[in-house]
């Protein structure tokens, strides 16, 4: 699993009513979800994220309710990975049963700046600021998990029968 | 090793002798919650899934709580999907308008939950039930559709803090207050990941409702679950509210915690936790006059009958202040039936409050009493997030049933003692 994008930065305590405000949980298409993605907390957001891009953010990313349309606005508004200090619980279980990738990396979330093109490889544990030239090394995923996350999500990893 | 209370009630629910924490496991699901907000998402993975029917009708319960009764045409048709599915599938507890109320309000009342279950809902405060001894979490949409098609779940068992409760509550301060202190004390990721197991010999002076409100915010530390130490409290409200037979998991002596925290109630004082984060928690002196706009009484957290009890005592003859909107949200059927017969309704309002049907509406900004750019107000609800309640330039300030009732006859944030004298 390997990612690049530029990198856009939040702090602590992202909840899930700024990733995807309650008022816009009448729907659950995911372009309309997107379309309001992190509304609450960065207006310029929808404009400016470009396919690829990472969120870097601090500690508790994704605190709150337990709404797959957060992950699901992150995912189809094209971040294609959220490197944060930690996640909150039911964020970051839900963040991989649909296939967002996530991972936890203090000294990553902390370092990368605004702008920066990064480099993750997953598989090798390894991200990369290609703008500073600092590395990062990672934890991989528990083997259980990483099951899902290969098998695309939970639902198929219950359809591919590796969850009976 | 010994293991907690969580730890023992995953490792009976996952075929196992004995569990440790940060091991993964698949674990038996007694019930699998959602309402009309996370369901619809639900139902799309499940039918991914290609399942023609679901893995207990009996199981499975679906709360229209949020936005019902329906607030508009987009809400009508989420629900509509919810009652559709509920239908085909023939699921035996499915709650409409006439029969909702709050969900984590309704399943107790309603005898759904027990001491001993494993429990998944698709809404975060599923929390709550571990005021019935039971491990109880909250998860996403798609947990939800595979807990419906193979009643099974994935857990990460979760380590402890151990919360040892000594003494008891004073007068007008409630569960509320002891739990917006330690999410204060804590902070809002203190629990990470992990149980909050509560014991101790100050369980016995805290009532059901007090336990409800507890557990309820347990994930507002950010924690996988809470739970409270079963007792005759516990099994008493189970029998009388037809619950099936209680199993106790009771800690091992030699049980790991990853931290003991002791509380003394007596010592919790009326605590009021500032915007943008449950964790600002302040208690009177701490702060000057603050003037509110609403004032809402209600919600999973403190929706129920004793919470309205002490709010009508509060407010009984006297008027809410001058521009204060006061709302009040009896949280099910059967808790507005009886606040009815006890006169509370009429106390509410002849003292200038609205009362309202069962609904979530505005705690998460829903509808029901949204707020405008720079208004105020002090709620029961639990979380007080940019931008929760309504317009980002709006303020909640998160307080007790008491509390928000002596703010909204005097027009500020208001402790009960104030009012009322300790």
């Amino acid at each position: 699993m390997k990612y690049t994008g530029n990198v856009i930065k939040y702090g602590d305590n992202v909840d899930t009513d700024v990733i995807i405000p309650a008022r816009y949980l009448n729907t659950s298409e995911h372009s309309e979800l997107a379309a309001h993605c992190m509304e609450d907390l960065d207006k310029t957001f929808v404009s400016r994220v470009k396919p690829g891009d990472i969120i870097a953010a601090g500690q508790n990313f994704g605190c709150g309710s337990s709404r797959e349309h957060a992950p699901i606005a992150i995912k189809a508004s094209g971040i294609s990975l959220v490197i944060a200090k930690s996640f909150a619980r039911i964020f970051y279980r839900n963040a991989i049963n649909i296939g967002l990738a996530i991972v936890e990396c203090p000294e990553a979330a902390e370092a990368l700046s605004e702008g920066d093109t990064v480099e993750a490889d997953l598989d090798n544990g390894i991200i990369r600021d290609l703008t500073t030239g600092k590395e990062f090394s990672v934890e991989p995923f528990p083997e259980f998990v990483q099951k899902i996350i290969e098998n695309g999500g939970l639902v198929q990893s219950i359809s591919n029968g590796v969850i009976k | 090793m010994g293991m907690t209370m969580t730890q023992k009630i995953l490792a009976a629910h996952s075929g196992k002798e004995s569990v440790s924490a940060g091991q993964l496991i698949l674990a038996d699901l007694d019930l699998v919650l959602g309402n009309d907000i996370t369901s619809p998402v639900a139902i799309k993975e499940f039918t991914k899934l290609g399942k023609d029917s679901v893995f207990d009708k009996n199981k499975i319960t679906m709360v229209m709580d949020h936005f019902a009764p329906n607030k508009d045409i987009k809400a009508a048709e989420q629900c509509k999907m919810c009652r559709d599915f509920c239908g085909d599938m023939d699921i035996t507890h499915f709650y409409d308008v006439g029969k909702m109320g709050i969900e984590h309000a309704l399943l107790p009342e309603k005898g759904l939950v027990t001491a001993g279950n494993v429990v998944i809902g698709a809404d975060s405060h599923t929390c709550t039930y571990g005021a019935l001894g039971a491990f109880s979490t909250g998860v996403g949409s798609t947990d939800m559709a595979c807990g419906m098609a193979v009643g099974k779940a994935w857990f990460k068992v979760p380590g402890a803090i151990k919360f040892n409760l000594t003494g008891s509550l004073r007068k007008y301060v409630s569960g509320k207050d002891v739990i917006l202190h330690i999410i204060g004390m804590i902070g809002v990721d203190g629990a990470l990941y992990r149980s909050m197991e509560f014991t101790g010999e100050g369980l016995s002076s805290l009532s059901m409702s007090d336990r409800l409100c507890i557990a309820n915010m347990a994930i507002e530390a950010g924690a996988k679950n809470g739970i409270f130490e079963v007792d005759d409290i516990t099994l008493d409200y189970i029998r009388e509210h037809g619950g099936s037979g209680p199993v106790i998991y009771k800690a091992d002596d030699d049980a790991v915690y990853d931290q003991v925290i002791n509380i003394d109630l007596s010592e919790i004082e009326p605590t009021v936790s500032f915007p943008h984060l449950p964790e600002n928690a302040k208690t009177f002196g701490e702060f000057g006059e603050i003037p509110i706009d609403q004032v809402v009484i209600g919600s999973c957290t403190n929706g129920r009958l004793e919470d309205l009890e002490i709010a009508a005592e509060i407010m009984k003859g006297k008027k809410c202040a001058d521009g204060v909107r006061v709302i009040i949200i009896p949280a099910t059927q059967q808790i507005y039936l009886d606040a009815m017969e006890k006169g509370l309704l009429k106390i509410f309002i002849e003292s200038g409050a609205v009362v309202s049907t069962p609904t979530c509406g505005p705690c998460l900004g829903g509808y029901m009493g949204i707020l405008a750019d720079g208004e105020r107000a002090v709620t029961t609800t639990n979380r007080n997030f940019v931008g929760r309640m309504g317009h980002t330039g709006s303020e909640v300030y998160l307080a007790s049933p008491a509390t928000a009732a002596a703010s909204a006859v005097t027009g500020k944030i208001s402790s009960p003692w104030e009012v009322m004298g300790k």
